[in-house]
């Protein structure tokens, strides 16, 4: 896969059809990849792809579809979603994207693969439903289901949204990816149960930003919590007020469209699973206003700028789900 | 030794829509109908214009219940605002639920400028909910309460 889409991104900019190429380079270590530009055919030797590359790349398409010339961008099914919905809100100019879709079955997740007792990791190739992950120590065969990570599990789609072509096969809408399966679970406790889950959870968080900042439905250029002012700009020891009042500011303001990409647990490195408030979000409006998907389809009216007349009221919270 | 029992008073913030509810907090105002002193109110143009960081707000600041009071649904000044106010109080409330903060610490209540008598109702039950539920403590900013 690899070569290919660096051959294919050599023709495309052997041609001028595109300036520069978004993709993935290895950093440090073969495990931590990071989104990077390629401005010319010969900066691509450093080009990978492998199954390390979670990444999201489409939130950089906002600056980059701002400079001179066309970008070629690679996107995997769920960073398609995260494009769309950006090309929604008018943040992508979408003449200077070129966007060429790569399948994708699933990420291996590090942490999994640490906690297999699997260490010095080299890399990674895929075969069948197995990751072989080579090692300082030879290679080591791990069963793909245990060492994907959490979204790439719960998998809404492997259909894109928007391309202009596509290499290797179009996937599916997964309707049977159980995604909100964890959030009912938590709905059905009681609300101390709830309140003592999401205590252990959010008191971790060291209000790094990092889910804020990779996640491609924060692009607000300045951003209520780096207010200086606010009182929820860091974290203080004093209290638990912040962690509350970040993270469910942060999942409202996405609400409606947040993608479900993902990203913003990938990236915590406290390991919250931020994305069970963002499906909670999903899930509600599912089922309250009726099946949305953001970034699916650019015509729709996202359900936080939507309204219909018989609405349900704000008690309908008291009756339904969880137990008293 | 005897411990003297403090009566709890909860703190009540009420966000009151200046075109409808602040008008029925007026109106029962001047027709002498009672509703508990502890409720404060908070003027604001429209019920849309409450950000639900308002309401976290207010918490941390104290408050033991936000509760939200704007014209009836189709009697928006500004036609649709409280259309719109629906929906993020709806998600706002669930949300608050689905992180085990009690629920019946938040409200919306559609009061128009004639309802003073609905106003009052309302502050009334809404004190005598949250005085059940005691103080707020899952939503509290202890660096803001007083020692
Ligand atoms: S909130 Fe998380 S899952 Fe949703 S779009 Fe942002 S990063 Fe992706
Ligand atoms: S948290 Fe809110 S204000 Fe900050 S970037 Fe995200 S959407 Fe914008
Ligand atoms: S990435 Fe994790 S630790 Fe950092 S602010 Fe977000 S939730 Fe907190
Ligand atoms: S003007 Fe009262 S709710 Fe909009």
């Amino acid at each position: 896969m690899q070569e290919a889409m660096i051959a294919r991104a050599k023709e495309l900019l052997a041609d001028g059809s595109v300036s520069r190429v978004m993709g993935w380079k290895k950093g440090e270590f073969s495990y931590d990849i990071s989104p990077a530009v390629f401005e010319n055919a010969d900066q691509l030797v450093d080009f990978v792809y492998d199954d390390f590359c979670g990444a999201n790349v489409s939130k950089y398409l906002i600056n980059e579809s701002k400079k001179e010339g066309k970008i070629l961008a690679f996107l995997k099914p769920c960073d398609s979603y995260s494009f769309a919905q950006l090309l929604k809100e008018h943040r992508i100019d979408r003449e200077k994207v070129y966007v060429i879709g790569i399948p994708s079955y699933g990420k291996a997740d590090i942490n999994k693969i640490r906690a297999k007792g699997i260490d010095g990791v080299l890399g990674i190739k895929s075969e069948g439903t197995d990751f072989i992950v080579d090692t300082i120590y030879g290679e080591e065969k791990i069963a793909k289901f245990e060492a994907m990570s959490e979204r790439c599990l719960t998998c809404k789609s492997k259909k894109h949204v928007d391309v202009d072509e596509m290499m290797g096969e179009e996937g599916e809408w997964n309707a049977e990816s159980k995604r909100f399966d964890k959030v009912a679970e938590l709905e059905a406790m009681t609300p101390d149960e709830r309140f003592e889950f999401w205590r252990g959870e959010l008191s971790r968080c060291i209000r790094c930003n990092a889910c804020r900042n990779v996640c491609p439905a924060c692009t607000c250029v300045s951003c209520v919590f780096d207010n200086p002012n606010s009182d929820i700009n860091n974290k203080a020891a004093a209290s638990s007020f912040e962690e509350n009042m970040f993270h469910i500011i942060r999942a409202f303001h996405v609400a409606g469209r947040c993608t479900d990409c993902g990203e913003c647990s990938r990236v915590c490195p406290q390991n919250i699973p931020l994305h069970l408030l963002n499906r909670k979000f999903i899930k509600d409006i599912n089922e309250l206003y009726g099946q949305y998907q953001a970034g699916a389809n650019a015509d729709e009216k996202y359900p936080m700028v939507n309204f219909t007349f018989d609405d349900c009221e704000p008690g309908i919270v008291y009756k339904r789900g969880g137990n008293q | 030794m005897q411990v003297e029992e403090k009566e709890f008073k909860p703190t009540i913030v009420a966000f009151c829509c200046n075109w409808c509810s602040y008008a029925g907090a007026d109106l029962s105002g001047t027709n002498r109908l009672q509703y508990p002193a502890n409720v404060k109110i908070i003027r604001i143009p429209c019920s849309c214009r409450l950000n639900p960081m308002f309401i976290l707000r207010a918490f941390q600041r104290g408050a033991d219940g936000v509760i939200l009071c704007g014209c009836h649904p189709g009697d928006c000044h500004y036609t649709t605002g409280n259309y719109y106010a629906r929906r993020r109080m709806t998600l706002l409330f669930s949300m608050l639920d689905f992180l085990g903060i009690e629920k019946e610490r938040t409200r919306v209540e559609w009061v128009s400028a004639a309802e003073g008598q609905k106003f009052a109702e309302t502050m009334n039950d809404f004190v005598a909910t949250v005085t059940k539920l005691g103080e707020n403590h899952r939503l509290e900013d202890l660096r803001c309460k007083k020692q």
